[in-house]
């Protein structure tokens, strides 16, 4: 039965049309991931309006073609120019670069890319297979196991994303509170709008993706001076064909770091994580651990595998419970309620053409992105030779139409401004912004199903305890949730040193 | 100071914190006739937020006084970027205190053409004639795009009136 979907899928994405929104989505965003301060996040969320007008399958395969661009273009600005564009790719910079400065930017470039493309690839097959089943299931969900979800989803920022904790809750706590101003849709009344009519509209997550991430990343990458010594690519066919010739070598590297990736990325935060936990193992794991950070092809492979199967893993959510992954995931979920569709497990059976057009299409933009980065490789370096005082103002530019286009208003463009400020001074101190973002979005859909819940057991929180699904989603939340309290005393225990996990924000 | 950043931003915190609450009060934050009153998702957000704040509050003030949140020379910079983008938003709509209009509303092409032109002048030192070419040319590339692409209306002033648009 699956296969006759994918087959039905494979039908609408590759019809020319759709092929050239995946290859414009492409180009697009491997730029976007190039470009510093615009991420897979922001630029999906400033093409958002474009594809309005579009059919909704067209208009996935221009956002996700984007996502998979964006998630190439990181590992251009790693390796040349030891910029990580996203913090999935800080791993990557510890190998690549030094490989570039030796004059083997071509073979560090050809394995990421490679890598990348094997990672997605598992996942994407991974998602074929377990989609349907994952949906199936979650089609028996009640209000309280979908709660309990989102508990999982905010818990595991909590526990898994490194940095502080308490910060994280912050975080998620404040998403929540800007998702609840505006209308109660349940009750009718006005929610903290103080009688003013602009606050009665709420806020966009899709103005506060580009305040936060867009106007507040470029303000901090003024802050810290752009400056691009970048290392030359030297890439040619010859040395594509000769690095595929060692790759195979490293299939173990490979396999390990698909299976971390698929397996940290259907979590929120988790592709950071999965690099370097991968990076680690392969160095664990390797004959010549010495060679590590100083120039070791292996130590290129292993984070890149990891970070794409966790970027395409975090897709895996979205389509089955309608819960995003990740910040990128949540403005594609914004986008399917405004194409008209009904985010979750009940997209399978009402839309199969929709779902299956889309997983057919990440087949096809990994095939399609690859080949493209790899020729294109001297074209999207030359993007950073641009001076930085027009790319500055472009991308404010660009952040501002965005935010305008979403409600046609202009207090957005204002909300966006202040976003970016609050994106540049949480961003100094720690505060993660992944988790205010989706709790932005996911605000409506969570209270909706507490209030439920609480309305099936007359109020009682013994709802999530006791039906078995929730009860066992509700005690790994609060697992994730009590971590970093119980991982100090745990490490005490066995008599390791404490560490402090790696930042997170996938 | 990093310290005092994160004290002041705690302060806004327990200032929201305590907004979110009243209102929630003020709304019901308990059980009503068919279900949690509108203020009951709120409320318990607002107190959690509350006792979160002060934890972290307490936690920087013990860390001590930390490295400068931002220098005077690195802020520059920011500024030069933020004042500007701020300008270019103040003359996209317009300004105008009562009747008396002080900012005429110039639509967002021009005034995104004006804002690349300063900053590329200003900050990058560009010569004119680059200045001219992408002050000019980006907006132009944008209007194609958005307006008759893929209709969707931008702000615009008297420039593209004049255009018929």
């Amino acid at each position: 039965m699956g296969f006759e979907n994918l087959l039905l899928g494979f039908q609408i994405a590759v019809t020319p049309f759709n092929l050239f929104v995946a290859v414009i989505g492409i180009t697009l965003g491997t730029i976007i991931g190039v470009l510093p301060g615009l991420g897979g996040a922001n630029g999906v969320a400033i093409l958002l309006p474009l594809t309005f007008t579009m059919p909704p399958t067209s208009a996935i395969i221009l956002l996700t073609s984007l996502y998979w661009g964006a998630l190439f273009g990181g590992a251009i600005t790693s390796i040349l120019f030891n910029i990580p564009g996203e913090p999935w790719s800080v791993a990557t910079t510890f190998d690549g670069y030094p490989l570039a400065r030796q004059g083997q930017g071509g073979q560090a470039l050809t394995a990421a890319f490679t890598s990348s493309f094997v990672g997605a690839f598992f996942s994407i097959v991974l998602i074929t297979l377990f989609a349907p089943l994952l949906a199936e299931i979650a089609l028996r969900f009640g209000p309280p196991e979908f709660f309990a979800i989102q508990l999982l989803t905010f818990s595991s920022f909590v526990g898994l994303g490194g940095g502080n904790p308490l910060k994280s809750v912050v975080s998620i706590l404040l998403g929540f509170i800007l998702g609840a101003v505006g209308l109660d849709i349940v009750t009718g009344q006005l929610r903290m709008t103080f009688g003013i009519t602009d606050l009665m509209k709420g806020f966009d997550f899709i103005v506060a993706v580009i305040g936060l991430f867009g106007i507040g990343e470029i303000l901090l990458s003024v802050e810290e001076g752009l400056t691009f010594g970048g290392a030359a690519t030297g890439m040619n066919l010859r040395v594509v064909l000769q690095t595929w010739k060692i790759l195979p070598r490293y299939a173990r590297t490979f396999v390990r770091g698909s299976f971390i990736g698929f397996w940290m990325g259907f979590k929120p935060g988790g592709a950071t994580p999965a690099s370097f936990m991968s990076y680690a193992f392969a160095k664990r794991f390797s004959r010549h651990p010495e060679r590590f950070g100083k120039g070791e092809l292996e130590g290129v492979v292993a984070p890149e595998t990891a970070a794409h199967a966790a970027g395409v893993a975090a897709m895996l959510p979205m389509i089955t419970l309608g819960i995003p992954g990740s910040p990128t995931a949540a403005v594609m979920l914004g986008g399917l309620i405004i194409w008209g569709l009904q985010p979750g497990p009940l997209l399978f059976t009402e839309k199969p053409d929709f779902v299956w057009g889309l997983i057919a299409s990440m087949y096809t933009g990994n095939i399609i992105g690859v080949l493209m980065v790899l020729a294109g490789v001297p074209f999207f370096a030359a993007i950073l030779k641009i001076p930085f005082a027009i790319l500055t103002p472009l991308i404010v530019v660009v952040c501002a139409i965005g935010a305008y286009a979403v409600h046609s208003s202009m207090i957005d463009v204002w909300y966006m401004l202040i976003f970016g400020v609050v994106g540049y001074v949480f961003k100094k101190l720690d505060y993660p912004l992944a988790p205010l973002v989706l709790a932005l979005v996911l605000g409506d859909l969570a209270e909706n199903a507490l209030r439920q819940s609480l309305i099936m057991s007359q109020g009682s929180l013994g709802v999530f305890f006791t039906r078995p699904i929730a009860c066992v989603i509700t005690l790994v939340a609060l697992f994730f949730l009590l971590m970093p309290i119980l991982t100090p005393w745990w490490r005490r225990l066995r008599g390791l040193p404490p560490t402090s996990g790696a930042p997170a924000e996938a | 100071m990093t310290r005092t950043a994160d004290l002041i931003t705690a302060a806004v915190l327990l200032l929201i914190g305590a907004i979110v609450v009243s209102d929630s009060l003020r709304l019901g934050a308990g059980w009503g006739t068919d279900g949690p009153k509108s203020g009951f998702f709120p409320f318990w957000l607002g107190v959690l937020l509350l006792g979160v704040t002060i934890a972290i509050a307490i936690q920087a003030w013990r860390r001590g006084a930390g490295a400068p949140f931002v220098t005077r020379e690195r802020l520059r910079p920011v500024l030069q970027v933020l004042w500007p983008a701020t300008a270019m938003v103040l003359l996209t709509g317009g300004v105008s205190v009562g009747t008396v209009t002080v900012l005429p509303a110039l639509g967002l092409y021009v005034s995104a053409a004006i804002y690349l032109a300063f900053y590329m002048r200003w900050v990058g030192h560009h010569r004119w004639i680059t200045v001219l070419l992408v002050a000019v040319g980006i907006p132009v590339v944008t209007f194609l795009v958005f307006e008759t692409w893929f209709l969707v209306p931008m702000p615009k002033g008297p420039l593209e009136t004049w255009l018929g648009y």
